[in-house]
């Protein structure tokens, strides 16, 4: 057994200012074998990648390769120990032929032979049946030819440890299974490989063992045969299954009215970031749902409810009526308001004061020619900041400057100023601190208790559970399941997440 | 400069806040500049009242200079500082295409006749046609910028390339010369009136803009794209439209001041015409305390710091500082103005002011 | 995608700018192929293309007893100056087709740009390289390669940093000998004193040398003041504040010496200003150079004084020398300097303006 060991990770430690990324954990790999890195963003993963490939140095603890101990320090010393890493974008260059990019970076003598470059890399491409020629140009290949080819690069060298950093995010299904093809060969060679993915189905599909991390901390290695889908959605999630008591019905939720058309209603709704068309509707003073791990796809199908990504196709209907939204400002004569998922990227305008970042929504609707004054803007900041107790020394301070809940506050001050009819919160309450957590909770079910409809997402699953009515869920783009009433627990939602039938 | 003032004001709240006020760099090297004229020479201050050879009163003296040829700078200040703010880069075509505005007003004003007795149409409509294609040439740059996404620098080398020499072709490598004396109101004097006119048109641009940011929600839009265009586009604002309108508006400010370039001499020389004013124009923007890299702005600033620029440039005139080392000068403010505005230096300034407490000190 | 956009935009641009700097070249050179047809039986002189020869016009020989010239013109952009634009006017008219030249020209401002097209010319096979560079170095192995094709080359308005046997001649103007003429006119004036605001060029510059050079040196011999010594930039606007500030520093002065009409007319817009007479009979005696048409119109009005001339019409000249090489002569002197005048305000007539006007 020990001889068959490759690459042995022990009690990894590496902080960041403020941060414990990651804190003792151990990872094993063998030889010959596909071993799944599994866990949420933030649990480490990357952290642990690139420490053992010298973009990072560790703390504390060991790293051996072959038994014996290696020290890392540079992505080069990395792959002269026969690590080698394939990235998520592809990093090779389109305008260079596949050759060239197999080789370049290595060429030890400057006059290179260039025809033996090219045989060389030919037989490796045959060898490891990849559909390409050395001399074609790189561009002109599909992307999972280019994915290969990175591949091939790295494994030419010799190779004892590949990692593949989510390879297939861009790829369709063939050309998955075309990369898991090579990675089968490979893995007859006797190559390790480090597979790093957010997709289960595929992790069941090809990998042997799966290694679980959670908050810097290591979770458990598991064979893949004896750990089912569920609890490895557990695992990931933090919650054991059995743990969690229902917690449904602490609150009371808002009756729709007989005969009412839905307050929005979409069919066949897809937008260019990736998901599949989906059909979704919420009534009036509803409060629902999009839940599914990171990178399922509940983000993308409420931004494509906004018109925030450019819509492909599907039809729209507000109180029964269709309507055209392709923009933003669309959803926002529509009545939608969105509150997205990264305050920093697409909510704060930093460097204006809270004044400007609350009214900004609401002026963009009122016009061009029809600015605030002065007395207005002020009386209405003001109204905002209170009723929604934001943390502020004036309204003229910039945002930037607030705490994270602070700036949510005011992002929420910002949509709630519009009046939506309906109100779509991607996590509101990451990162800020538990008490503004359940002020806007509380805010969420007072609003639907007045008759506004709100879709919340929230990677916490009993805050869902604790405010939504229904759950849609997604996975791998797609909408696979619908809950409410007495399927609303935690077992159900995380089975619906995991899919399969285990 | 600026670290003297820190320290003088240590422990002074109003000095503190003065110099948090974003006017305080350009009215602290417009003073600075003014007393070293003071100490030198007080004659710098001399206005006096002539009349030119054509028997109109005229003033004169070291500061009309300075309204003079910093009205032309301020005007263009005015669209710098917009396009600085939405796209977070600064518009270098702008030398070149006021040279392609000042050709197009003459090929409109003189047809095809180079030395005409009359002209061929009213001035007026003339500059409204120097409009529409300096705001055409300004809407390309924008779309360059904003549908493209190339940096604006990059972008607008394009048109600095290419401009003086479309400025030539539009009148057929010709030099046309317009003899008749109205035309020269523009860039001179107004019979009777002494004072220069670039000051009044200065003056119309500034009311314009000012009513325009009071009266619309320019400012709004335009600092929330430059700062963030992402939440800008979720807020319902079309980015790409916002850039390029604050291109077109330069375009607009190239036009009136391409107005006045020509109307100075009543000619053009295309290869020299508003050479190099790029720079003093993003100068100005800069020397305003407005950030380069977009966002925020302050419009008095930049016209304030236009007239520090002038000044500066004036001044070295004076003092017989030969006119290819000025740039060199200037590279001294830049240099001086990126460093105080770099966040290292702030935070130590802000450092020295313990009452202030704020990082925006420097501003 | 982008990147790709980009790069085809900026191609785009170079494309329109060099379409814009050779609009005249090239359509001086490829319209008179038709032009000729139709010209042809007027006038006897044929001239002969050889490329797309017209019934009948083969036989005729062209004006310089023989076959047509081929002749490859490299010169800098037109839009660059007045004199410039005459420059590439006069040679493209004394190289013309009618004359029996055919004539293929490249304009541009960059000294590679330029070489690369000699090269060009060269494998072309043209008889003459008539070169006025935009850069005194880089010239040696395309000069080199021209004498083993065969191609005679004459260089104009500039010599290059190269080997003397590898051109024929240089015809050019002597930019000292235009300050000196200027400096000796300005002496004959007989000014109780010398007072001078000097506007120079752009530094560095042959022309700013050159008539730089003359006034500092008469300056310093005979004692004259130099009121400001700035370059301008050949900048009319620049030259009006440094005039102006002088005028507002309260210097006295009585000559205005710039070294290009364009700075001179500045000038003068800021005497104008202060009310500051000049010219025949002013307190201000205003010099230019270059002789713009505008400018000898100014000088013949009595508003300015004096403009030295900086030939541009080059072309006799060179015309000249082609046919001594075609008879079989050997030239004599390499440098061969144009002839320059320099216009007196009190003596100019029309005449001199129609001749000598850019």
């Amino acid at each position: 057994m020990a001889e068959n060991i490759v690459l042995q990770m022990k009690n990894i430690h590496k902080s960041f200012p403020g941060v414990r990324a990651l804190q003792g954990v151990d990872f094993t790999l063998r030889k010959g074998e596909v071993h799944a890195l599994m866990g949420e963003n933030g649990a480490g993963k990357s952290t642990l990648i690139k420490v053992l490939t010298g973009v990072y140095s560790k703390d504390e603890g060991q790293i051996s390769i072959e038994g014996k101990e290696v020290a890392i320090h540079s992505p080069q010393e990395a792959q002269k120990n026969g690590v080698s890493t394939v990235y998520q974008e592809i990093t090779l260059c389109p305008n260079l032929s596949v050759a060239e990019n197999m080789y370049i970076g290595r060429l030890e003598n400057i006059c290179q032979n260039w025809k033996k470059m090219n045989t060389d890399a030919d037989k490796i491409l045959q060898s490891l049946d990849i559909p390409a020629k050395a001399t074609q140009q790189l561009s002109t290949c599909s992307l999972a030819v280019q994915q290969m080819v990175a591949i091939a690069r790295a494994v030419d060298t010799d190779c004892k440890v590949l990692i593949l950093d989510e390879p297939t995010s861009s790829l369709d299904e063939q050309e998955v299974e075309k990369l898991f093809k090579l990675m089968r060969d490979l893995k007859g060679r006797g190559v390790g490989i480090v597979f790093v993915t957010h997709f289960l189905d595929q992790v069941y599909e090809i990998c042997d063992r799966i290694t679980v991390m959670r908050d810097g901390q290591l979770v458990g290695e598991y064979e893949i045969e004896k750990l089912p889908r569920v609890q490895l959605v557990s695992k990931m999630l933090g919650k054991e299954l059995d743990d969690l008591s229902d917690i449904q019905g602490e609150y009371s939720t808002y009756e729709p009215k007989e005969g009412e058309a839905p307050v929005f209603e979409a069919e066949e709704l897809h937008s260019d970031a990736g998901i599949k068309p989906f059909n979704f509707h919420i009534k009036k003073g509803e409060v629902n749902g999009f839940t599914g791990l990171l990178g399922s796809g509940r983000s993308e199908s409420v931004r494509a409810i906004f018109g925030a990504d450019r819509i492909l196709g599907g039809r729209v209907k507000m109180n029964g009526k269709p309507v055209k939204i392709r923009k933003p400002i669309d959803a926002m004569k529509n009545g939608i308001a969105y509150l997205p998922e990264d305050r920093k990227r697409d909510g704060i305008v930093g460097d204006l004061s809270v004044r400007d970042n609350i009214l900004l929504a609401q002026q963009v609707l009122r016009g061009f020619l029809k600015p605030f004054s002065k007395g207005e803007a002020d009386k209405i900041a003001d109204e905002y900041i209170k009723l929604l107790s934001v943390k502020t020394a004036s309204a003229d301070t910039p945002i930037k400057s607030l705490s994270g809940g602070n700036q949510q506050k005011v992002i929420l001050a910002r949509w709630l100023l519009t009046h939506p009819e309906y109100l779509i919160l991607d996590e509101p309450t990451r990162g800020i601190d538990v008490g503004t957590k359940v002020d806007i909770q509380k805010l969420v079910l007072k609003l639907a208790s007045e008759g506004m409809s709100v879709t919340f997402i929230s990677s916490e699953l009993d805050e869902m559970l604790r405010t939504c009515s229904r759950l849609v869920v997604m996975r791998d783009g797609r909408m696979v399941g619908e809950l409410s009433g007495q399927d609303l627990n935690q077992n159900k939602v995380m089975n619906t997440i995991a899919g399969g039938d285990k | 400069m600026e670290n003297n003032h820190a320290k003088q004001s240590k422990g002074s709240s109003f000095f503190a806040d003065l110099t948090r006020n974003q006017l305080f760099i350009p009215m602290a090297a417009l003073l600075l500049l003014l007393v070293f004229n003071l100490i030198m020479d007080p004659g710098f201050f001399k206005i006096t009242l002539g009349y030119n050879s054509a028997g109109h009163p005229v003033l004169s003296g070291f500061l009309i200079t300075i309204l003079d040829y910093g009205s032309e700078l301020a005007i263009l200040a005015i669209g710098m500082t917009l396009v600085t703010a939405a796209t977070g880069g600064q518009d270098i075509s702008v030398g070149a295409a006021i040279a392609i505005s000042g050709s197009v007003l003459l090929r409109m004003l003189c047809g095809t006749n180079t030395r005409p007795e009359t002209l061929v149409m009213p001035v007026l409509l003339a500059f409204v046609i120097t409009c529409v294609v300096a705001m055409l040439f300004g809407a390309f740059n924008g779309t360059l910028v904003a549908v493209f996404g190339i940096q604006p620098m990059i972008a607008t080398l394009i048109l600095y390339t290419a401009g003086r020499s479309i400025a030539a072709w539009v009148n057929n490598n010709e030099l046309p010369i317009i003899s008749e004396p109205s035309f020269a109101y523009y860039g001179g004097f107004i019979p009777g009136c002494p004072i220069p006119t670039p000051f009044f048109i200065a003056v119309l641009c500034v009311a314009v803009i000012a009513l325009v940011l009071k009266f619309t929600t320019l400012r709004l839009y335009t600092q929330a794209v430059g700062i963030n265009e992402y939440s800008a586009k979720l807020n319902g604002l079309n980015p790409v439209f916002i850039k390029i309108l604050s291109f077109v508006i330069l375009g607009l400010c190239v036009a009136v001041v391409g107005l006045i370039k020509v109307s100075r001499f009543s000619s053009i020389n295309y290869s020299v015409i508003a050479k190099d004013i790029e720079m003093d124009a993003i100068l100005a923007v800069a020397l305003g305390g407005n950030a380069l890299s977009g966002g925020k702005f302050n419009m008095t600033a930049s016209i304030i710091g236009a007239y520090v620029i002038q000044c500066l440039t004036t001044t070295l005139y004076k003092f017989d500082v030969q006119a290819d080392a000025l740039p060199a000068y200037k590279a001294v403010v830049v240099i001086a103005l990126v460093v105080l505005s770099a966040p290292i230096v702030r935070e130590k300034l802000a450092a020295l002011m313990p009452k202030s407490g704020s990082r925006e000190v420097a501003k | 995608m982008k990147r790709k956009f980009v790069s085809a935009l900026v191609c785009a641009a170079m494309v329109a700018t060099m379409a814009v700097g050779c609009g005249g070249g090239n359509t001086e050179t490829n319209a008179p192929a038709s032009d000729a047809g139709t010209e042809a039986p007027a006038e006897t002189e044929a001239p002969a293309e050889t490329e797309a020869p017209d019934a009948g016009a083969d036989a005729e020989a062209p004006a310089a007893g023989g076959e047509t010239i081929s002749i490859g013109i490299i010169n800098n952009d037109p839009n660059e100056s007045g004199y410039r634009t005459a420059n590439v006017r006069n040679l493209e008219e004394t190289f013309s087709e009618a004359n029996g030249y055919a004539t293929q020209t490249f304009y541009g401002k960059e000294n590679d740009k330029q070489v690369e097209a000699a090269q060009k010319m060269i494998q072309d096979g043209v008889d003459y390289l008539l070169i006025s560079a935009a850069d005194v170095s880089g010239w040696d192995t395309v000069l080199q390669d021209a004498q083993d094709a065969g191609v005679r080359v004459l260089l104009y308005d500039r010599i290059v940093n190269a080997s003397e046997d590898l051109y024929e001649a240089g015809v050019v103007s002597d930019m000292a000998k235009e300050g000196e003429t200027a400096v000796a006119w300005l002496e004959k004036q007989g000014l109780e004193k010398y007072e001078i605001i000097h506007l120079q060029g752009q530094m560095g510059a042959a022309a700013q040398v050159g008539r730089s050079e003359a006034l500092t040196a008469a300056a310093e011999e005979k004692g004259w003041t130099l009121v400001t010594q700035q370059t301008a930039e050949w900048n009319a606007e620049k030259a009006q504040q440094i005039v102006q500030s002088v005028i507002d520093s309260g210097k006295s002065f009585n000559v205005i010496y710039a070294e290009n009409d364009d700075m001179a007319k500045g000038a003068v817009a800021a005497l104008d200003k202060a009310n500051i007479s000049h010219g025949v009979d002013g307190d201000v005696i205003i010099m230019g150079f270059d002789c713009n048409k505008w400018a000898l119109e100014e000088l013949k009005a009595g508003n300015w004084n004096y403009d030295g001339q900086c030939n541009p019409f080059q072309g006799e000249k060179l015309a000249e020398l082609i046919k001594k090489i075609e008879s079989g002569e050997t030239l004599s002197e390499k440098l061969i300097y144009m002839e320059e005048k320099g216009f007196d305000a009190k003596e100019i007539t029309q005449e001199d303006i129609d001749n000598f006007g850019i």
